[in-house]
This record gives structure tokens, C-alpha cells and sequence, in this order.
């Protein structure tokens, strides 16, 4: 009877106003039997912690194509800390220079997707970092 | 590490904790056997919170009136708990939920809790612990619990055994005439909802939805002294079991129209209490829970206790012919056989 689902949530901070790759992103994790949040565009990173919160996600994916994301998930984790949520693994995809890459896995992000990223590949990472979590 | 019990959050929830209100949900929603402990600790601590249902055909613009209305209720000063239901893929089990997406106008309000659930295969509109989330919120002391379904088509109406007042959203050009007539889902209307009432056939929506009022099932409650009323003309003494059901026109994306949504109600709400209706519908509702909850809880003691050589006996007796299906669940419930 009891069945638990892995929750992610999908989310666009910042101004850009692509989100094919988000979409595209949103409906592999579905197909592979995951519960996918999707909020839209334009979110703040206040934004994101509080429905990461009230949806307890195990896992929030951003997509950024701004170029900001060396300002805005350093604010998330932030937030993440200051609500307790630690525990919640943070994807990153979209446009990522290679050389800001080390720098996001310090702060503290579990994996980085580029353009052209399979999704099965996505798919077993978050598999693996929720069951090693848990474990 | 060990797993925290969800009975542990129990205070926690009861004293507005978001975060544990968070994870009890989803244990609720896993129906982890430890979720039933912390179901049954905050069961007194509910029946505060006024149950309202949000369904409609998909694309009627459900997620913006409830994000809407959320604002209206607000600036009223009630708290609200939302809990906003999206169909699981009978493919992978898997789900998009997007009801957030209109809703980002109620971010940063504490007043305020979002949850999306994916309805995990149960029909009707909701998922089958749609109605305990609801209970958790109310616990957790928020005086609204709006509850938006599926995108529901004809038979989606689980949500009227669950909700106080069942609001039903329609919008013009979709297919009004013939919908209104066949569809089970306007009878469980306690309020009519027309949104996006700007657009050009508005009035045509709302005199379809009229008419049916006037044919439909409300035929039978507007039978007043033994004299049939049309619904539209409210009879000389105010009848108590006589609830009109309005239509009420919105723009939900502007905002236009929310302030007579909420109205309406708060009208329904009190023609419940008055007339006595609310303690019948929550009896009603709470019998309809109780036997599907025994059904499947009488089923599961019964897969359990017979071996399931047993099944395989009966199926293959039954497929030889030697036993009819009626015979063969009788016999499986004696256990003889």
C-alpha cells in the first residue's frame, strides 16, 4: 500500500524566458516515475526554498540560461540552510561555463548539466544521490 | 541515520511548523504505516477549517481562481491551506505538477500552504489521501482548505464527498450546451463558477449553465408546497432547504469577480449551518469514507490470510468452468476452499 515517489521540484530562477530545456528536463524525470513540481519562469530564490519546503522535495533542478547562477545559488543554498532543508539536493542545468563548475560543486550543488546532457543520465544521478541519502 | 517517526511532528504541526507539516504530508501521502499513528494524534485537532472544492473541465482556469480567490480570502483575514491535485501518468507513475505556476502571486505569504499531489492513479479527481492532506492542513490551524481537483470531466466528483461547498469553473467555448446537460459534474455544483467572463460567449456559458439549473437535477428541490418553481425565482417564504445555486462570474487572472466568489461562499457556508445540512453532509461523507476504507482494508486481511494457492485454485476452477465467478468469492470468504 505504501509507495513512496522521489519529489522534484523544477524551477527557472532569474529573467530568462527560455524554458524548453526545463520542460524537456520536467517530462523525462515524469516518465521515469518521479513526482516533478514545475513552478514557470521568473522565480526568485525565495521562491524556490518555500515551495521546495511546503512540496518536500528531495531534489530541485534550476535551469539557468542568465549566466546569473554565481549569484543566485549561493542565495539559495543560503535560504536552504536558514529553513533547514540541507538535505535537499540541488541539480543545476542550462548555460554553465566549465570554469564556474568547480566552484557550484564547492557551494555545494550536486551535479551540473550542460546542453546536450542525456537524460538518462540525470535520471540515474538523482536516483543514486536520493538512495545514498536515504541510505 | 534513523528515520524520524511522523507521530514525532505531530506538536511540531499543531504549533504552525511549516517544514514538519511538509514531511507529515508526504508520509500521508506514502501511507507509511507510521503516517496512521500521526493521522489518529491530529484527528481532534481538526474540523476547524472550512473545506472548499475547486473542480472543472481542464483549462477553465481552476489553478488562477484559486490563486485568486486565495488573495480575496486574504485580504479577509483567513488563513489557506491549498491542496491542488494533477493526474500521475498510468504509463510510468510518474507526474508534472503545474498548478504552481498560477499560483505565484500567494508567494512569501506565511498565510498561505501550497501542495501539489499527483493523484497516483485514483479516479475521481483526487487522490485517495486527498482528504487526510486536507485534515493535516486543518490541524495545522488554517481556517480555508481549498482543494483543487483534476481537470475533471463528467464523474470526477469524489470532491463533493470531501469539500463543504463544491465550486464548479467553466469558461466560455467549451462546448457549453451539450456539456451542461450530460455533465454529472454540474450537479455537484453548490456554485457556479463562469471565469474568464471577458471573453466573447460569457453570457452564452452562463445561460446554458442557467437553463441546466433549471432542468436539471434541481428540479427536484425546487418542488416548493407541491408546486414546481423555476430555480431562478426564489419562492414568497424563504425555503431552508432551498440552496439556489449562483452563477458567479470571474476574470481570475485580473483579479475580477473574487470578491462575489467569496460571497457566494460564505452564503453556502451559512445556508449549511442553518438548515442543518453541513452536519448531513459531513455524515454522508464520512460514511463514504468509512466503507471504502473497509473495503480495502477487509480486502487486504483477506489477501493476506488466504495462501495464494488458494487464489490460483479458485481462478483455475473457475477458468475450467467447474465454478462460477459468484460461487468462487463465496467460497474464498468461507475459506472453504
Amino acid at each position: 500500500m505504501s509507495e513512496e515517489k522521489i519529489r522534484v521540484l523544477i524551477a527557472k530562477p532569474g529573467l530568462d524566458g527560455h524554458d524548453r530545456g526545463a520542460k524537456v528536463v520536467a517530462r523525462a524525470l515524469r516518465d521515469a516515475g518521479m513526482e516533478v513540481i514545475y513552478t514557470g519562469l521568473r522565480q526568485t530564490p525565495e521562491m524556490i526554498v518555500e515551495a521546495a519546503l511546503q512540496e518536500d522535495v528531495d531534489v530541485i533542478g534550476l535551469s539557468i540560461l542568465s549566466g546569473a547562477h554565481m549569484a543566485l545559488v549561493p542565495r539559495i543554498f543560503e535560504l536552504l540552510r536558514a529553513e533547514g532543508l540541507d538535505d535537499v539536493i540541488v541539480l543545476v542545468g542550462g548555460i554553465i561555463p566549465d570554469e564556474d563548475v568547480p566552484a557550484l560543486l564547492e557551494m555545494g550543488v550536486s551535479a551540473v548539466f550542460g546542453p546536450g546532457t542525456n537524460t538518462a543520465d540525470t535520471i540515474a544521478h538523482i536516483r543514486n544521490a536520493v538512495a545514498s541519502r536515504s541510505a | 541515520m534513523t528515520r524520524p517517526t511522523a507521530i514525532d511532528w505531530v506538536p511540531d504541526v499543531l504549533a504552525g511548523d511549516r517544514r514538519a507539516l511538509a514531511r507529515l504530508i508526504t508520509r500521508v501521502e506514502n501511507r507509511t504505516p507510521d503516517s496512521q499513528a500521526a493521522l489518529a494524534a491530529l484527528y481532534p485537532h481538526t474540523g476547524r477549517a472550512y473545506l472548499v472544492g475547486i473542480t472543472g473541465a481542464p483549462g477553465a482556469g481552476k489553478s488562477s481562481v484559486v490563486n485568486a480567490l486565495t488573495r480575496t480570502l486574504r485580504e479577509r483575514g483567513q488563513t489557506v491551506g491549498i491542496v491542488a491535485v494533477d493526474p500521475t501518468s498510468p504509463f510510468s507513475g510518474g507526474a508534472v505538477l503545474g498548478d504552481r505556476i498560477r499560483m505565484v502571486d500567494l508567494a512569501g505569504d506565511r498565510g498561505v500552504f501550497i501542495r501539489s499531489m499527483a493523484n497516483r492513479g485514483s479516479l475521481g479527481g483526487l487522490a485517495a489521501t486527498s482528504g487526510d492532506v486536507a485534515r493535516v492542513l486543518d490541524a495545522a490551524g488554517f481556517d480555508v482548505v481549498l482543494i483543487e481537483t483534476v481537470g475533471a470531466g463528467q464523474s470526477e466528483v469524489d470532491i463533493a464527498r470531501t469539500a463543504y461547498t463544491t465550486v464548479v469553473v467553466d469558461a466560455p467555448g467549451m462546448g457549453d450546451d451539450v456539456q451542461a446537460i450530460k455533465a454529472g459534474i454540474l450537479e455537484i455544483a453548490d456554485i457556479l463558477v463562469v471565469n474568464k467572463a471577458d471573453r466573447p460567449g460569457a453570457e452564452n456559458t452562463v445561460r446554458a449553465l442557467r437553463a441546466m439549473l433549471q432542468l436539471g437535477h434541481r428540479l427536484r428541490t425546487t418542488l416548493h408546497h407541491g408546486e414546481l418553481l423555476r430555480a431562478d425565482e426564489p419562492p414568497e417564504e424563504p425555503d431552508l432547504d432551498l440552496w439556489q445555486v449562483p452563477i458567479v462570474k470571474t476574470v481570475a487572472t485580473d483579479g475580477i469577480g473574487l470578491d462575489k466568489l467569496a460571497d457566494a461562499i460564505d452564503r453556502h457556508r451559512a445556508f449549511l449551518i442553518e438548515s442543518g445540512h453541513l452536519a448531513e453532509r459531513q455524515r454522508a461523507g464520512l460514511e463514504a469514507e468509512l466503507a471504502v476504507r473497509l473495503r480495502e482494508a477487509l480486502l487486504a486481511r483477506l489477501v493476506q490470510e488466504r495462501t495464494p494457492a488458494a487464489f490460483e485454485d479458485v481462478i483455475g476452477r473457475v477458468l475450467a468452468r467447474q465454478l462460477d465467478p459468484g460461487s468462487a468469492v463465496r467460497a474464498l470468504l468461507d475459506g472453504s476452499t
